[in-house]
């Protein structure tokens, strides 16, 4: 059982990974289509879903750990303000209808950086364990 | 990923983020790859493929190389370098060598045409789906690596 839910975990905290990369490459001036977005998004949601439930899970199935330990009720936060920050950016990265590359205002672009700074911050939490 | 860090040592705090960042990296950067690849087919847009070839050679590749420093480094923090006959080991770096080899190919394979790109001839469709076929390899033998690592099977 354990297994299988760190298994989880981190598979879908790949997919969050690629999402990552993937807003990032938009950002940056790569072409934005509607499939490229829509795998994207799909990556980001079940990367996010996924890393919530099975890092809840695991808390609870393990004995060494608290659901109220500092360090997974940082990773929480950290997993809230990505989201936010994440929506902010998926808001106004929108595709192009030849799928090529967009403008992208200052605002949506500082959104997603700070969405890249929340999930390295999260992953650095979820390595160090401060305090566990 | 709270067990990756089973490993409690801090010293291998950096080498376990950096293997694991650039991991990520190199699996973000192949989806994108990937996904511009197939986009690239249906429309035969050339700049889905330059920015397929350009995900590989910017994203991937430094993903690789920082993912494959980390675990250098864990390995060596861990006294793992010497050890043989561990299964999950033995699975992360034949996946990993494999990856490598595939990777330079795709590489080499987009770097090609990407070249016949800049000299303003068409690139070849079969390229395309020759890396396309690649990259998904990859990205279902990273798949088999992450279910080694967190399972770790004897």
């Amino acid at each position: 059982m354990y297994h299988a839910l760190l298994f989880f975990h981190v598979l879908t905290a790949f997919l969050l990974g690629a999402a990552v990369v993937m807003f990032s490459s938009f950002v940056l001036g790569g072409p934005i289509n509607r499939p490229s977005k829509l795998v994207a998004e799909i990556l980001w949601g079940v990367g996010g879903v996924g890393t919530l439930v099975f890092g809840v899970w695991l808390a609870l199935n393990r004995p060494e750990y608290e659901i109220c330990d500092g360090w997974i009720i940082a990773a929480l936060v950290l997993w809230i303000v990505a989201n936010g920050a994440g929506a902010r950016a998926s808001r106004d990265l929108q595709p192009s209808a030849d799928g090529s590359a967009i403008t992208v205002d200052r605002r949506a672009a500082f959104a997603h950086w700070m969405r890249v700074l929340w999930v390295v911050l999260l992953l650095l939490d979820m390595v160090w364990k401060p305090g566990a | 990923m709270s067990v990756l860090a089973l490993i409690r040592d801090h010293n291998t705090i950096l080498p376990l983020f950096l293997h694991i960042a650039g991991a990520m990296v190199l699996v973000g950067a192949l989806a994108l790859a990937g996904v511009y690849l197939i986009a690239s087919w249906r429309s035969g847009s050339v700049a889905l493929l330059r920015s397929a070839y350009m995900a590989l050679f910017y994203a991937a590749l430094p993903g690789y190389v920082v993912f494959r420093i980390g675990a250098a480094w864990i390995a060596d923090k861990e006294g793992l370098t010497d050890v043989s006959n561990v299964t999950w080991l033995d699975i992360g770096y034949t996946v990993s060598d494999f990856g490598a080899l595939l990777l330079i190919i795709s590489l080499v394979i987009g770097g090609i045409s990407v070249r016949r790109m800049n000299r303003g001839e068409t690139p070849s469709p079969v390229a395309a789906r020759i890396v396309t076929g690649l990259v998904s390899l990859v990205l279902i033998a990273y798949l088999v690596a992450v279910w080694a690592m967190t399972t770790k099977p004897t």
